[in-house]
């Protein structure tokens, strides 16, 4: 059963363009809306299995599309949510992953270019995972990197807890590195001894926990 | 008591001085004939120049004695003379080999041309006057010590006058009072020179915007140059070879095709920092609290943000704002070497302050930091004032106040009709005047100077003999000042609401 998705963007050729690629990649478009107001109606009404949404949308071309994201999600917790923009701020990113329920992607629409990747981190979404833009990834240990635990790691774990923190799982991270799954594992096993987390064999609950962690280290 | 005791004390102290000021405004009387008699103009300057002083000194009085602060009125001093450039002096149809002329020339333009010049002449020469007023109570007293000694005089009188030196000295605040008035009438600047000042003020202010505004688009033109066209120009050229390619080596083409991917990626990534530098987008969707706070998230320092504000200010200077503040951040980070910035947005009335507090080592001046001197540029064009207390060894805070920022919402609050108590005086003054001027006081003195008999109603002829005449200069004295308080409130009144109009928020 192919996956519903709902897409708002205002760009008539982008959003047109987001609604081929996934069509072609076996999804069910339910909606393409162009509007905030538009888009919280289709979140709340149609519950679609995930959404693709731009930041800016009109009418007042602001935060729109995130406000309509993070309402829809308050009233139906838990609802998949990937959100586009052209830029990536560490703030927004804290403000989707607050309530902790996992299912929010947050990338740049640069990411778009690589479909295989983008349709990848939709389905993530969809399942429950999450898929954090790694320029945000980086800005956050950028900004973390006074923080003493991080400090502490080798650079391979660090490799490993970038992409851990993107939201990708032990297999796709065997594969980005050329490891093999057990060693990512153990990566995965001194990384969380280090920060002083408690291992999780599931991986989107370990994503959060990480993603919580580096926040909480923002202060 | 004590304070009273000071009040007075003070009272007499002014009244002396301005005592003295008889033998100035002699000097000024002589000089001004001799200049503008005879023509010695040379005289001028230095008459300007001992008024000045005199009048420096009376503001200071009046504002640490009597508290009320009044600002030094004089027009912004001329430029020099700048030779032209066959090495002469020009002024009018002169030339000079030296700047000496020309720069004299100048400068008794700007004293003849000022009107605090004269102003500050009228008061030095009525002061004397207020001074008379000031020193009352022991006037009187004397007075009252000489008709003591003279037996012929009806009883009583001596009595009296003692009673109004008395109560002339328990009214010696209300003395003080009026001369702070007196003074911030005459010595502070006239709405002309007010102006003048500030479009001074405004011309450099401009210059400095334009100036920083096109250094701007400079960077942007060369950003845009060096940047996404070049890699435009770069992908189009790629994209070119593909579609010769195509036919007969699609491996190579795909090859190309991901290059010319990379290279729009990178173009990208570069319009978005530039993007950044000019509005940044948090800025945009969310406002200045919400921006600074995405700020301080991507700085590696430990930042404290704390806003409080009802209102979005205007968005220039919103994002005048944001700058500052990022700047500020940076400096923190690369020269002050702090660890934790504590950032505070907050309004105070229809300014929006923010103040930047970080624990580095200090030692900032903003007349050495070409990075501050960046923020006050931006500052000025806003009316914003940066303010940075930096001792070495830290810590350092920013302080910048933007004056009209949040003016939108209020709407200009100072506009407003004469209060009603202030009417009311105006009323009384216009209604009354004539009462004491002219039957209590220029008709007993007709009747007092032709000797009638004839008493009627006018009060002092009843009085015994000494207190006749202090009663008939008092009685025409206050009919002249009811006359003139009647005018000179609902002047200021306009003065203000004239000068409240281009400053609004300097004023009201």
């Amino acid at each position: 059963m192919s996956l519903r998705v709902v897409i708002a963007e205002d760009l008539y050729l982008l959003r047109d363009g987001l609604v081929h690629l996934l069509q072609a990649h076996d999804f069910d478009v339910v909606a393409a809306v162009e509007s905030g107001p538009e888009l919280l109606g289709a979140l709340t009404g149609l519950r679609p299995d995930v959404a693709v949404v731009d930041v800016r949308l009109p009418p007042t071309f602001t935060d729109e599309g995130l406000q309509a994201a993070l309402a829809a999600r308050r009233a139906v917790p838990g609802l998949p949510v990937l959100v586009l923009s052209q830029h990536v701020e560490q703030l927004y990113a804290r403000e989707l992953l607050a309530d902790g329920s996992g299912a929010i992607g947050y990338l740049l629409k640069d990411r778009v270019f690589n479909a295989e990747q983008f349709v990848d981190a939709v389905r993530r979404v969809a399942a429950g995972g999450t898929a954090m833009d790694p320029e945000v990834i980086a800005k956050l240990l950028a900004s973390t990197a006074r923080h003493q635990p991080l400090g502490a790691l080798t650079p391979r774990e660090r490799e490993v807890l970038e992409l851990m923190a993107e939201g990708r799982s032990n297999a796709a991270i065997s594969q980005r590195l050329f490891l093999s799954e057990s060693a990512v594992g153990k990566h995965t096993a001194s990384i969380f001894a280090k920060l002083d987390l408690v291992p999780s064999d599931d991986d989107n609950r370990r994503v959060l926990a990480v993603l919580t962690y580096l926040n909480a280290a923002r202060g | 008591m004590k304070t009273h005791a000071v009040t007075v004390g003070r009272a007499f102290v002014l009244g002396a001085t301005a005592l003295f000021d008889v033998v100035l405004a002699v000097v000024a009387l002589v000089t001004s004939l001799l200049t503008f008699g005879l023509g010695m103009i040379f005289l001028f300057p230095p008459l300007v120049r001992l008024f000045r002083f005199r009048t420096k000194v009376a503001r200071r009085l009046t504002g640490t004695w009597l508290g009320t602060v009044v600002p030094v009125p004089y027009l912004p001093p001329p430029p020099s003379a700048r030779p032209q450039p066959d090495g002469w002096y020009r002024h009018e149809r002169q030339l000079y080999k030296t700047p000496r002329w020309p720069n004299w020339h100048i400068r008794l333009k700007w004293m003849v041309g000022d009107p605090a010049t004269w102003r500050d002449g009228l008061w030095v020469l009525l002061n004397p006057l207020a001074g008379i007023l000031l020193l009352l109570p022991l006037l009187l007293a004397g007075y009252a010590l000489l008709t003591l000694r003279s037996a012929d005089l009806p009883a009583g009188t001596s009595p009296l006058l003692a009673l109004a030196a008395a109560l002339t000295l328990l009214a010696t605040p209300v003395f003080l009072r009026g001369y702070a008035w007196w003074n911030h009438l005459l010595l502070s600047p006239t709405a002309k020179s007010v102006l003048a000042a500030r479009v001074q003020r405004l011309d450099e202010a401009r210059l400095a915007t334009v100036d920083s505004q096109a250094s701007e688009l400079r960077r942007i033109e060369r950003d845009l140059h060096d940047g996404a066209q070049a890699r435009l120009v770069a992908i189009g050229m790629t994209l070119g070879a593909v579609e010769e390619l195509m036919d007969k080596n699609p491996a190579a083409a795909k090859a190309l095709l991901g290059k010319a991917r990379e290279a729009s990626s990178t173009a990208l990534v570069e319009l978005r920092d530039l993007v950044k530098g000019i509005h940044p987008p948090v800025l945009a969707e969310r406002g200045l609290g919400d921006a600074v706070r995405a700020l301080a998230l991507d700085s590696p320092l430990k930042v404290t943000v704390t806003v409080d504000l009802e209102t979005r200010p205007d968005l220039p200077v919103e994002s005048a704002a944001y700058f500052s503040i990022s700047e500020l951040l940076t400096n923190a980070a690369r020269h002050g070497g702090a660890e934790r910035v504590w950032i505070d947005i907050s309004s105070s009335d229809r300014a929006l302050r923010v103040v930047v507090t970080d624990d580095g080592s200090g030692g900032a001046d903003p007349s050495l930091g070409s990075g501050l001197r960046g923020i006050e540029r931006r500052l000025a064009a806003f009316d914003g004032v940066l303010v940075v207390n930096s001792p070495k060894g830290g810590p350092t805070t920013a302080t910048f106040d933007l004056p009209n920022a949040l003016l939108g919402e209020n709407g200009p609050g100072c506009k407003s009709s004469l209060p009603r108590g202030k009417a009311a005086i105006v009323g009384i003054c216009w209604g009354l005047g004539w009462l004491p001027l002219f039957p209590q006081g220029m008709v007993t003195m007709i009747m007092k100077l032709i000797g009638s008999e004839h008493r009627s109603w006018f009060l002092a002829l009843y009085l015994p003999e000494p207190l006749q005449w202090p009663l008939i200069v008092f009685n025409i004295l206050l009919g002249l000042s009811m006359y003139a308080a009647g005018t000179i409130i609902p002047t200021m009144h306009a003065r203000q609401q004239r000068l409240a109009e281009v400053l609004p928020a300097r004023l009201c």
